[in-house]
């Protein structure tokens, strides 16, 4: 009895324990950070809490029907019950049905509403915009700028100013993604051939992790991306930081690590800005090392991980469109440090 | 007398309802065998010294060995071909197969050969008058690919392996709708 009890209680504090943790977190739309994750985060309470009232008091009523029941089950069924009983009861039903009735109408004039802000104003919203477009399986991410020499790419780590709103114009590359930051937004999709457009804004700085939200292929799961929101002057410095081309290899394992680099199946798929590399079926890698994370949100920058990548991504992601290299211990050294030059 | 030939009939009225049923079911079952997806290098079977780039031979040419092309055999490496087609800028030069920097490929003629070797060595060593050697540049299983997708552009390969559809608008057929042509060798063409 006591060995119950005590599983009892430790079931019972687990319990609590994952609904704590369920509470925090950077990929939870039940912490949000921003106003449109507030919006939804209130829709979601909402329905919440009245569907639980709901059923506890559904269960109350199941419960105190079983307890009052006549028990006699042998009894022939009244074929016509006292009539003030029978008006008693349909009352009840008659009220249960308008609570019922009115209880989905305050579902749906929330809904909608929560709905119509996720889009309202988004034409009056000035801010910045940021062009993502989705691939088997990772984000290109495009900063446009009225000036050529200040709109960059970069893939899978998005960064933004806090407390104010960022345009969103959302594209699918090869098959339908759906772009997804619990913590800041609802979800969206992006579609080959049209162009979706979503705002957000982050008010406290912190990371956000992201994931694909439509299934995609084989590495959906795999399909993440980082939002890193910051003070305006600190994003000022990142973006300033991204712009331009690639800073040239130094020492001559860098230099080495460059003609590999350039001479080797790398060239096809990727590109550095500033040097002939200009392909963009895969990440543009002109400022790789800035990055946390490599192969979209899967692995810690660092060069173990990198090395490894380069030298078989199919063990990570098994289907990515990387091919295996079978590069030498010293070329693939070299192209690491050349990669991990890239700051 | 008459309840036995009722119970009879009754029996062969459920026996064709059986087979009428569990065929077709069964029919479903031949659906259940995927094809595996091999997304690590197999060891190549291609050498480039298998083709001769000239006619004039001391003594008789060697035998022909028939070379085969794995990716022949696989739907999902014909449409990785395809792809890496548009992906790796072949349709730059060939445009979709109809040519014009670049010579035609859904056509009969094969200036190089039409034999899997022959455009696997085309690829890796490039040809004169303009094809780039791509050779270290794309690793020989996606060469493969290549190479079986444009044995499909002509009709070469099988309907159930070959590309069934095209990602953007073609003017022309997905490759496993296109007429089988018949390979002809033809000449280098004129300067």
């Amino acid at each position: 009895m006591i060995d119950m009890r005590n599983t009892t209680l430790k079931m019972c504090t687990l319990a609590f324990v994952l609904c704590c943790s369920s509470c925090g977190g950077i990929h939870n739309a039940l912490n949000p950070s921003g106003p449109q994750a507030h919006n939804l985060s209130r829709l979601w309470w909402l329905m919440f809490i009245v569907c639980s009232a709901v059923f506890v008091i559904v269960m109350i009523a199941v419960f105190l029907s079983l307890r009052n029941r006549t028990g006699d089950s042998q009894a022939t069924p009244q074929i016509e019950p006292p009539r003030e009983q029978e008006r008693k009861r349909s009352n009840v039903v008659v009220t249960a049905v308008t609570i019922t009735v009115v209880i989905l109408f305050v579902f749906l004039i929330a809904s909608f509403s929560a709905g119509r802000s996720m889009t309202a104003g988004l034409e009056h919203k000035n801010g910045l915009t940021v062009e993502i477009t989705g691939h088997q399986w990772w984000w290109e991410v495009r900063y446009p700028d009225a000036s050529a020499n200040n709109i960059f790419t970069t893939a899978n780590e998005i960064h933004i100013p806090i407390g104010v709103p960022v345009t969103f114009s959302l594209k699918g590359g090869d098959v339908i993604h759906s772009f997804w930051v619990p913590n800041l937004a609802g979800k969206k999709d992006l579609i080959p051939g049209k162009i979706n457009t979503m705002w957000l804004q982050a008010d406290k700085p912190g990371v956000y992790r992201g994931q694909c939200a439509e299934y995609c292929g084989l590495q959906h799961a795999r399909m993440a991306l980082w939002i890193v929101a910051e003070p305006q002057e600190q994003f000022n410095a990142w973006r300033q930081s991204q712009t331009g081309t690639s800073i040239p290899p130094s020492s001559d394992s860098q230099k080495r690590g460059q003609q590999v680099f350039l001479t080797s199946t790398c060239v096809m798929c990727h590109a550095i800005n500033g040097t002939p590399a200009g392909s963009n079926i895969g990440p543009n890698l002109t400022h790789v090392a800035s990055r946390n994370m490599i192969a979209a949100a899967t692995l810690v920058n660092t060069r173990e991980h990198l090395a490894q990548w380069i030298r078989d991504s199919q063990t990570f992601k098994p289907g990515n469109k990387m091919p295996q290299n079978n590069l030498s211990d010293a070329d693939l050294n070299s192209l690491v440090d050349y990669l991990q030059s890239l700051k | 007398m008459f309840k036995k030939t009722s119970g009879r009939r009754q029996c062969f009225a459920a026996l064709r309802v059986c087979v009428k049923i569990f065929i077709p079911c069964l029919l479903l079952f031949v659906a259940c065998k995927r094809e595996q997806r091999q997304f690590t290098q197999p060891p190549s079977t291609f050498k480039s010294y298998d083709v001769t780039m000239s006619d004039i031979h001391p003594g008789s040419p060697g035998l022909p060995q028939p070379v085969q092309n794995p990716s022949d055999q696989r739907a999902f490496d014909t449409n990785e071909g395809k792809r890496l087609f548009t992906q790796y800028n072949c349709s730059g030069c060939h445009f979709n197969g109809g040519g014009g920097i670049g010579p035609p490929l859904m056509d009969e003629k094969w200036i190089y050969g039409e034999n899997p070797e022959n455009i696997y060595s085309t690829i890796v060593e490039g040809r004169p008058n303009g094809m780039p050697s791509f050779r270290y540049k794309i690793p020989d299983n996606q060469v493969r690919e290549l190479v079986a997708y444009v044995r499909s552009m002509s009709g070469q390969l099988r309907k159930d392996v070959a590309p069934t559809r095209n990602d953007d608008m073609n003017a022309h057929r997905s490759e496993e709708r296109t007429k089988r042509e018949t390979p002809q060798r033809s000449g280098p063409p004129p300067q």
